[in-house]
């Protein structure tokens, strides 16, 4: 018992250490002008969802460049998908007595007690990429993120500018099927529902199939196949992220068909895969997902020390790529 | 029934009746909603079609199936698979990229080569936990399950690599006698697997040791060196279809690669006709099993169910399958009416 109380005892110290020596490095070296606590150095809590895919590990190294970049000290955790991790850690930054809490939450709900504990504490809390479903809205600052609707409503507006161009086979009718994401994500639900409301100005534009690939090559893959085997009129494919677009490909190719040609293909995100994909005439049009949020985050977490106005929410800067913009924007691409 | 067993009574009683009854009505309700479901044509100078697809696609499963079929006649079960999957596709993909010429034959072999051996070893540490420590083999290859996807994530630093080597795609999209090269492999495995277990006595020992592991070690089987051996095995068929997973994209997902493929090799093993309790197993009702699940995953969209009934979709389906195997299951839809008042016992509690 002893024994454990010294263990416990000289890890504290330690860490301690190691924090305020941490804090000692970035005071230094920061000329932080904002008023964070006491010492002047804002230090901000950021609970990171996993690092599930590449650009989820882009959006962490923006935030961690970014936060060196401005002289914030960043304490990150990743919660590897969980949220009960999540809540730990946010609890852990309560305790912490950290200036700001930002994170992408894991799920929606269920962050009602954590976040009523760091209002008491008088933290505020910046969601970023992910709503929460709270009752109360005061819970949190501001929420900084894509618009996922809005994503699928520029695809679907490009659809119907170009729909003259996209109607491959020429017989009046613009045939589209749909690749789906994970089932019940926001980004799927929101995604096929801001595309469905853009096409319907359109009567010749019809989706004809529509199917979940789970966001992965694989699955987009598997079911472009069995889309291809059973209809043979496809103009169009519209998929939820690049990685079902990419997946798409390979199936339209194994199909003896051109990918960007025989069928158009629009997808959603702008990985460096699926840019080198629409740069290569693969791919015909790719809406923007931007995970560089890391600027406007630190932005956003100065603002709100400094007692500003902020909106409840903030969309994330982004844009979108046709086959020219994408050569000229591949050579700086990050991710 | 007559005591002299007439042709339909022998087929009826056969044990792999039921898998392929199964397998028959799911291609019956394919072609019902779309006649040309079975259609197959030349395209390229190979064969192109659904069941092409479904023979290709059925690949990976069979494979880690094959290895699961002896794990669990020893009364045992693997559901490291996946993960050790995930790890050959991350030292494969990372080799082909690290090496001097990314598109080379040479490149792909040594990368395939070099990723199969790395999962024979973590085969072979769930073999020695199993085996030589006596962890129950839930326990043991759940250690490897969870920390396996860690492992390979680490391999990629978390990232989506996408590799460009012609060969390696060949082993999943790539045609031989203008069947799919990947379907072949797996045929090839099961092929090596049928004669090594039923033509030497090895088949007969696994049987032994999955049915008393403390009996046969007494009448002189190594129980230990066959429980070590089948889960070296089965890494090396999950190594296999990682290669496969990973080459059919040119491409390799830590994250998602071979994610919960355990449990559909487990209900490939199940629907064969192999008893989760050990001893004797089928390694042709695997294969059906595998095919019948394959088939079961193109049907979702061709029949254009919507995604959010995929899952129930697909319990339903296996929920009947398992029934039609459960004798009382069918004795009591034989006389209509519940003969025992036991509930009926169904042989698999895994999900699809």
């Amino acid at each position: 018992m002893v024994k454990k109380t010294l263990v416990a005892a000289a890890a504290i110290t330690l860490s301690t250490f190691a924090l305020s020596s941490c804090g000692n490095g970035s005071e230094a070296d920061s000329g932080s002008d904002s008023s964070g606590n006491d010492d002047g150095t804002i230090t901000m809590g950021f609970a990171q969802v996993g690092a599930e895919s590449g650009w989820r590990t882009a959006n962490t190294k923006s935030i961690q460049e970014t936060a060196e970049a401005e002289g914030i000290e960043l304490k990150f955790n990743d919660a590897q998908g969980k949220q009960e991790n999540q809540i730990q850690a946010i609890r852990s930054y309560i305790q912490q007595k950290v200036d700001v809490i930002a994170f992408s939450p894991v799920v929606e709900t269920g962050f009602d007690a954590v976040l009523q504990e760091a209002k008491a504490a008088g933290i505020p809390v910046i969601l970023t990429d992910r709503a929460v479903d709270v009752e109360d809205p005061s819970l949190y600052e501001t929420f900084l993120g894509s618009d996922f609707v809005l994503e699928g409503e520029r695809a679907g507006d490009w659809l119907v500018e170009n729909a003259k161009d996209s109607d491959v086979n020429g017989d009046g009718t613009i045939n589209v099927v749909q690749l789906e994401g994970t089932t019940g994500a926001a980004p799927a639900i929101d995604r096929a529902e801001g595309f469905a409301s853009k096409i319907s100005a359109d009567d010749s534009i019809e989706v004809t199939a529509s199917q979940t690939g789970e966001f992965t090559r694989d699955g987009g893959k598997q079911v472009m196949e069995s889309f291809l085997q059973s209809d043979d009129s496809i103009d169009v494919v519209f998929a939820h992220n690049d990685d079902m677009g990419l997946g798409a490909i390979e199936a339209i190719e194994a199909a003896g068909l051109e990918p960007g040609k025989d069928i158009k293909i629009i997808t959603i995100d702008a990985v460096k895969d699926g840019m080198t994909a629409l740069a290569d005439g693969k791919i015909n049009f790719i809406v923007e997902c931007n995970p560089l949020l890391g600027p406007q985050l630190m932005d956003l977490a100065k603002k709100v020390l400094d007692g500003e106005e902020v909106p409840e929410r903030v969309v994330t800067d982004e844009g979108t790529f046709t086959q020219e913009q994408a050569i000229e924007a591949l050579p700086q691409r990050q991710y | 029934m007559p005591e002299s067993p007439t042709l339909v009574v022998r087929v009826l009683r056969h044990p792999l009746m039921w898998p392929v009854l199964a397998l028959g009505v799911l291609l019956v309700i394919n072609v019902g909603v779309k006649p040309s479901f079975l259609d197959v044509r030349m395209q390229d100078g190979h064969l192109y079609g659904n069941v092409v697809d479904i023979m290709r696609n059925s690949a990976p499963v069979m494979l880690v199936a094959l290895g699961m079929t002896l794990v669990i006649a020893t009364r045992g079960i693997d559901l490291s698979v996946g993960a050790i999957a995930a790890i050959a596709a991350a030292v494969a993909c990372t080799r082909i990229i690290g090496a001097g010429d990314e598109a080379a034959l040479s490149t792909a072999v040594m990368a395939m080569t070099y990723a199969v051996v790395v999962c024979i070893a973590l085969g072979a540490w769930n073999g020695l936990l199993v085996s030589v420590l006596g962890i129950q083999p839930i326990i043991a290859t759940l250690i490897l399950m969870v920390a396996g996807r860690g492992i390979s994530m680490a391999i990629t630093d978390g990232q989506i690599t996408t590799v460009n080597n012609p060969w390696f795609s060949d082993l999943a999209s790539g045609f031989v006698l203008t069947l799919p090269l990947a379907f072949l492999v797996a045929i090839g495995v099961l092929a090596f697997t049928a004669v090594l277990t039923r033509r030497t006595a090895l088949g007969m020992l696994i049987e032994s040791v999955g049915i008393n592991p403390e009996a046969s070690r007494l009448a002189g089987v190594r129980s230990r060196t066959i429980i070590w051996t089948v889960y070296a095995f089965s890494g090396f068929c999950a190594g296999l279809a990682g290669l496969v997973i990973a080459a059919n994209t040119n491409s390799v997902n830590a994250n998602s690669l071979g994610l919960w493929i355990e449990l559909d090799a487990i209900l490939a093993v199940v629907i064969g006709g192999t008893s989760l309790a050990g001893g004797r197993f089928s390694l042709m009702g695997t294969f059906i099993g595998a095919l019948f699940i394959a088939t079961l995953t193109r049907t979702i969209p061709n029949i254009g169910i919507p995604s959010d009934l995929n899952y129930l979709f697909k319990a339903v389906v296996v929920i009947a399958v398992c029934l039609l195997q459960s004798p009382k299951a069918r004795a009591v839809l034989r006389a209509g009416r519940p003969s025992s008042p036991r509930p009926v016992p169904a042989k698999a509690g895994s999900p699809a």
